[in-house]
């Protein structure tokens, strides 16, 4: 296994490339099914399996994809969250991202004051590309991208599921409702991940003892100079209601039956 | 209070989804106006005013609304949204790509899919794919919301006679211009309006056996929808997704082929009136949400069932 590293890229060239500034969430896993917590005041995350949000894991992907293909420069990703959120930025370091920075709250942190707090970063940072997921599979709110490109006045590549890096604009594929759509938009440019992006590659083990050498920076929004307030009070969570339990039918007969005389749908 | 709808619609027709929306803010209470932003769209505007409940429609034509492209959409709502205290506008894809971009604007929080309308602050919302619903309040003087069209019957299209006013452009912000679409084209009926909707996952195997999926959709007059693994492996395309992530759908019958039954999958489908679920796997965890399991090879069973149906 071990052998020489070779970087893949030369890193003097970073610097006159296109940087690319990428969100990732730490989230809870995708095969793990959430449950309110008996009180009522929240979701109960107490021992369950946290992941990178499964869009976030195409951003990066996508980002690393056009560094590989010479369309841009250094790769720096960006948390927002506890201290625990420095294992997505190694995640996504070792997948390929040059550099991550931790913007650290242990206090809730809803998507306004996430986008407020990129938009400080890509001030200071001045990347020509921002991607994100398209939506967060905890909160579901499919908002900090777009929010985002509103702060900055940047245009935005939502839903992506092809992006094409010209000269100056891009072009953008997105997933809408009635099929695909594309759009121009002037660079720099904010773009958030649909699922059929890219499919990310698998983290290699060398590269996740690579990774722990990658510079994290660690910042506060008070730093940021971002005030995070939530605007949304979360005044209780339920479960939805159960579906009542179902029947097996025996065969096609008996369910055209039940579908005509009980369930009186056809 | 008055809220402020903003229609969807491709210049000629509104999208029934308006209709969800407008019906959420029906629920709120107070005056409703609707803005149809777009380029020759003077028969949505007509077709807006005539919708139950609204009182005032407010209509903007210019080419660089013609696609609803945020970064021109977002300022000419910001523009207009101090004399409201809500905004709201279907969670399509149009939707929830055009409220957020105005809520920053505005400086205030967006409250995404909402599904229930507790007070004018006050809401409840799906979260975790759905598994847990949250009831939020917001603090903020303006309430930017996005509908989750199944949770909200739609208003009548006639019975209202709001008033017309037409209003002046806002300019082209120059960050984007509207190149291409490749819409899926259809005779079936849409997937978002379907009382009926037939969905193959995996399980189908290839793009060819999906015909046996639209023979059966054909035979009830169905929508197709899909999984996400069926539309990842090319058997649809990709607006036919059901799920947490694609489409969220709530017919009077839907029926599940070849499909497991994923957390994201029963995200998009389980507020179905009468689920049927047909898998050969009979641990699958689609028969957990099924009103109707058949177990069996859907090789047989659905070609089967529509025979049965014929009869
Ligand atoms: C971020 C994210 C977002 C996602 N969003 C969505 C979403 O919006 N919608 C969605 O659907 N998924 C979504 N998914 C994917 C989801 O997790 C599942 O992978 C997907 O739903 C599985 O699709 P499937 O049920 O068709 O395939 P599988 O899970 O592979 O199930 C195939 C089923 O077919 C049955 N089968 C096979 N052959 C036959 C036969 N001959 N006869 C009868 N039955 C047969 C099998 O028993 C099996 O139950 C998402 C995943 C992630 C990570
Ligand atoms: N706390 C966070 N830290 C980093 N990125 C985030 C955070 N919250 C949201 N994002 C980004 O915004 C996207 C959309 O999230 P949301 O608007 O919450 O659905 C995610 O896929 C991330 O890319």
């Amino acid at each position: 296994m071990a052998g020489i590293a070779i970087p893949h890229v030369t890193y003097a060239n970073l610097e006159d490339e296109m940087k690319i500034l990428v969100a990732v969430k730490r989230a809870i896993d995708y095969n793990v099914k959430a449950r309110p917590k008996s009180d009522g005041t929240g979701v109960d995350l107490a021992n369950v399996k946290m992941s990178m949000n499964p869009f976030d894991e195409i951003a990066v992907e996508e980002a690393i994809r056009l560094q590989e293909a010479g369309k841009a420069g250094e790769i720096v990703v960006v948390s927002v969250g506890t201290a625990a959120c420095q294992e997505t930025l190694r995640t996504a370091m070792a997948m390929g991202a040059d550099r991550g920075i931790l913007v650290q709250s242990d206090d809730e942190v809803q998507p306004l004051a996430v986008a407020k707090l990129l938009k400080a970063i890509v001030d200071k940072e001045q990347p020509g590309l921002v991607i994100l997921g398209k939506q967060a599979i905890d909160d579901d709110s499919n908002q900090t991208g777009q929010m985002l490109a509103g702060l900055l006045g940047w245009g935005q590549g939502t839903f992506a599921a092809k992006v094409e890096i010209g000269d100056g604009s891009a072009n953008v594929k997105r997933e809408v409702d009635g099929g695909i759509q594309t759009i121009a938009l002037k660079l720099p440019l904010v773009v958030t991940a649909d699922l059929r992006l890219n499919e990310p590659r698998y983290v290699k083990l060398p590269n996740i003892m690579k990774a722990k050498k990658k510079p994290l920076d660690t910042v506060t929004p008070a730093d940021l100079g971002v005030d995070i307030a939530p605007r949304l009070k979360l005044l209780k969570v339920t479960e939805p209601p159960a579906r009542a339990g179902g029947v097996k039918v025996a065969d096609v007969n008996e369910l055209v039956a039940k579908l005509r005389n009980e369930a009186k749908v056809i | 209070m008055t809220a402020l709808v903003i229609a969807e619609h491709n210049n000629k027709s509104l999208n029934v989804a308006t209709l969800n929306a407008i019906a959420a803010a029906a629920s709120i209470g107070g005056e409703i106006h609707v803005l149809v932003a777009g380029q020759d769209c003077g028969a949505v505007a007509q077709a807006a005013a005539q919708v139950a409940g609204v009182t005032k429609v407010l209509s903007v034509d210019a080419p660089h609304y013609a696609h609803a492209l945020a970064e021109n959409l977002a300022p000419l709502v910001v523009s207009l949204a101090p004399a409201y205290s809500h905004l709201l506008v279907a969670a399509t894809t149009s939707g929830k790509n055009v409220m957020p971009r105005i809520a920053a604007l505005l400086d205030v929080a967006q409250l995404s899919d909402i599904i229930e309308v507790k007070s004018a602050d006050t809401f409840v919302r799906p979260i975790y794919a759905g598994n847990v619903l949250a009831t939020v309040q917001s603090v903020d003087a303006i309430k930017a919301i996005t509908v989750r069209t199944t949770a909200f019957d739609p208003v009548a299209t006639s019975g209202g006679s709001a008033a017309i006013e037409t209003m002046a452009a806002g300019p082209d912000a120059g960050l984007s211009q509207f190149v291409g679409e490749e819409l899926t084209k259809s005779s079936r009926p849409e997937l978002a309006a379907a009382d009926i909707i037939v969905s193959g996952g995996r399980g189908v195997g290839s793009a060819e056996n999906f015909k046996i999926i639209e023979a059966l959709a054909d035979k009830l007059g169905a929508a197709v929808g899909a999984s996400r693994a069926a539309v990842d492996a090319g058997y649809v395309p990709n607006d036919y997704q059901v799920g947490q992530t694609g489409k969220v759908v709530a017919p009077q019958l839907y029926v599940a082929i070849g499909i497991s039954g994923a957390i994201q999958h029963l995200a998009g489908m389980k507020d179905s009136k009468v689920i049927v679920a047909i898998n050969k796997d009979e641990e699958a965890p689609i028969f957990q949400v099924a009103d109707y399991g058949l177990v069996g090879d859907l090789f047989k069973e659905v070609p089967a069932l529509v025979d049965a149906l014929g009869k």
